[in-house]
């Protein structure tokens, strides 16, 4: 296990000693002390390195992630795990807005509640929320799971394309073109294996499926003169 | 940008460290601000038939001494007054309405930045670590102190468009955001009788916010219809006379980070300004959700 503190050699510091380590390093555990709420706390990695980071983040921690595996026992700011491509990123805390923003991969799981935002414009990703998210979650998602074991807030899903969201409580209300889905033996396998990879107790079937009403975003030929 | 900071102690103990708990943080925050800083302090209450007034001036050695005299003279009334820097503070027995016609006739380059009888507001353009010097701040003892390091976008950089804007008797509001109704609004406030200094759109909202109190709005009611009213994006943080409120617009997309333990609550529009305080390591921290209005030291 390596150790760095980023009270003594900063942001950049801890990131290019991070970015430094080859693809087959076997130095893979890092455990980061002091983030001190500071910004881009380990972005754009590219190894399958395991990282610990032990306290508050804040904006785009993780931001980009390829590969490695990142717990952040805390709060994590603005924008964690924005267009992060796989690994995962695991949130001991609560999260703030545009959590896994336009993340096109990997896992995404955030033990508490998760702010507004919460998986905007995302491309694939898979994100699991063990408490709430705020309005506008899942806005314009294209591909991927966003789990909600809680209740979510006003417009979930608004102009989404092609992710699915599950949601355990209630939704406050759901967005343009945001419609609730029947939920087949597949999405319940679905959704077995993403509360699993989060190591959360509650069951798929406890679950409501939302999706896409495919009104919006497909051409067609009655809407002509409005193109 | 913006930057805003507040830090209510729930710890009396604590009450000696309040400026020096609250420096860093402030600081932390000068990348979001760098044109100006303000800073509301809750310290030294006066007798309840005296009101405290915080007063500006853009000459820096500007006579207070004719102020005292002045007015103990044409309003008969005891005045005590303190410089501190290009402030100061009059604790008077007048009549706050007397005192500011009084100021407005005779000395039209004063500007009375607040008034209660708790709060003492500071603000000046410059660096937060510079201002926060020049009023000797780290010797702040008191509840609560809020503050602002502004970016300015709406309106020029200059002393009258800094932050805190008082709102009434030991209110006053500091902003991160931008209003898109504040010309309009300024206009019907003004047949109402409003006063403004500046063209920004910060001192709209606090009129707007003093001219619902005065209609007998609490606090919390104010701060609602806010939310019908003022159109563009905000993060207000309101000090009052025994704590703070925070309200964000129902986009809520200008940040804000809240975090509480047995000793404190403060709040921040990024948590690194915080993460200064003893104890943030172990805090409960969340985001405030936006159209909720949330008070600390009972207010509202």
């Amino acid at each position: 296990m390596n150790e760095l503190d980023l009270h003594k050699v900063g942001v950049r510091g801890i990131n290019s000693q991070l970015h430094s380590l080859p693809k087959n390093t076997n130095e893979k555990h890092w455990v980061i002390h002091n983030p001190k709420g500071q910004h881009s706390i380990a972005v754009g990695l590219d190894a399958p390195l395991q990282i610990d980071i032990r306290g508050h983040v804040g904006f785009y921690c993780g931001g980009m992630n390829k590969d490695a595996e990142l717990t952040i026992y805390g709060h994590a700011g603005v924008g964690t795990a924005e267009n992060m491509m796989s690994g995962v990123i695991w949130v001991k805390g609560n999260s703030s807005e545009s959590a896994g923003a336009t993340g096109n991969g990997g896992l995404l799981v955030i033990d508490g509640d998760a702010s507004s935002r919460c998986g905007i414009s995302m491309k694939g990703i898979d994100i699991v929320v063990g408490g709430s998210v705020g309005h506008m979650s899942a806005f314009m998602a294209q591909r991927g799971n966003l789990v909600v074991c809680g209740d979510a807030g006003d417009a979930l899903g608004d102009s989404i394309y092609e992710a699915r969201l599950y949601v355990r409580g209630k939704v406050a209300s759901l967005g343009a073109d945001c419609i609730e889905k029947e939920m087949r033996p597949e999405h319940l396998a679905d959704l077995e294996r993403l509360l699993k990879a989060a190591n959360r107790k509650e069951k798929p079937s406890e679950f409501r499926r939302y999706g896409s009403a495919r009104k919006l975003y497909n051409f067609s030929v009655d809407h002509a003169d409005a193109y | 940008m913006c930057g805003i900071v507040g830090l209510y102690l729930k710890n009396p103990k604590l009450k000696s460290k309040l400026g020096k708990m609250f420096k860093p943080m402030l600081i932390e925050m000068t990348n979001r601000g760098p044109d100006s800083t303000g800073v509301a302090v809750y310290r030294n209450p006066v007798k309840k038939a005296q009101t405290k007034f915080s007063l500006a001036h853009d000459n820096a050695n500007y006579d207070w001494k004719k102020i005292d005299v002045g007015l103990e003279k044409a309003l008969k009334c005891d005045c005590t007054i303190t410089k501190i820097d290009s402030h100061c503070i009059l604790v008077t027995t007048a009549k706050e309405a007397a005192v500011i016609a009084w100021l407005k006739a005779h000395h039209p380059g004063v500007r009375v930045v607040g008034t209660g009888h708790t709060i003492e507001i500071f603000k000046e353009t410059g660096l937060p670590v510079e201002v926060y010097e020049r009023f000797s701040l780290d010797e702040a003892q008191g509840t609560h102190i809020i503050g602002h390091t502004r970016m300015a976008t709406e309106s020029a950089v200059t002393t009258a468009g800094s932050h805190p804007f008082a709102t009434g008797a030991d209110l006053c509001l500091v902003h991160n955001g931008s209003l898109s109704n504040h010309n309009r609004l300024r206009e019907s406030l003004r047949k109402e009788g409003m006063d403004f200094q500046t063209e920004n759109d910060t001192e709209v909202a606090a009129a707007y916010m003093t001219s619902k109190l005065r209609g007998g709005a609490t606090l919390k009611e104010a701060l609602e219809d806010g939310l019908r009213d003022l159109d563009g994006f905000y993060t207000f943080l309101v000090g009052t006379a025994d704590g703070f409120a925070v309200v964000r617009d129902p986009i809520a997309c200008k940040h804000a980070v809240m975090a509480e333990t047995d000793d404190w609550v403060a709040m921040a529009t990024e948590y690194r300004a915080i993460a200064h305080l003893p104890g943030a390591d172990t805090a409960k921290i969340w985001e405030p959700e936006p159209t909720i209005v949330y008070t600390w030291g009972g207010h509202a």
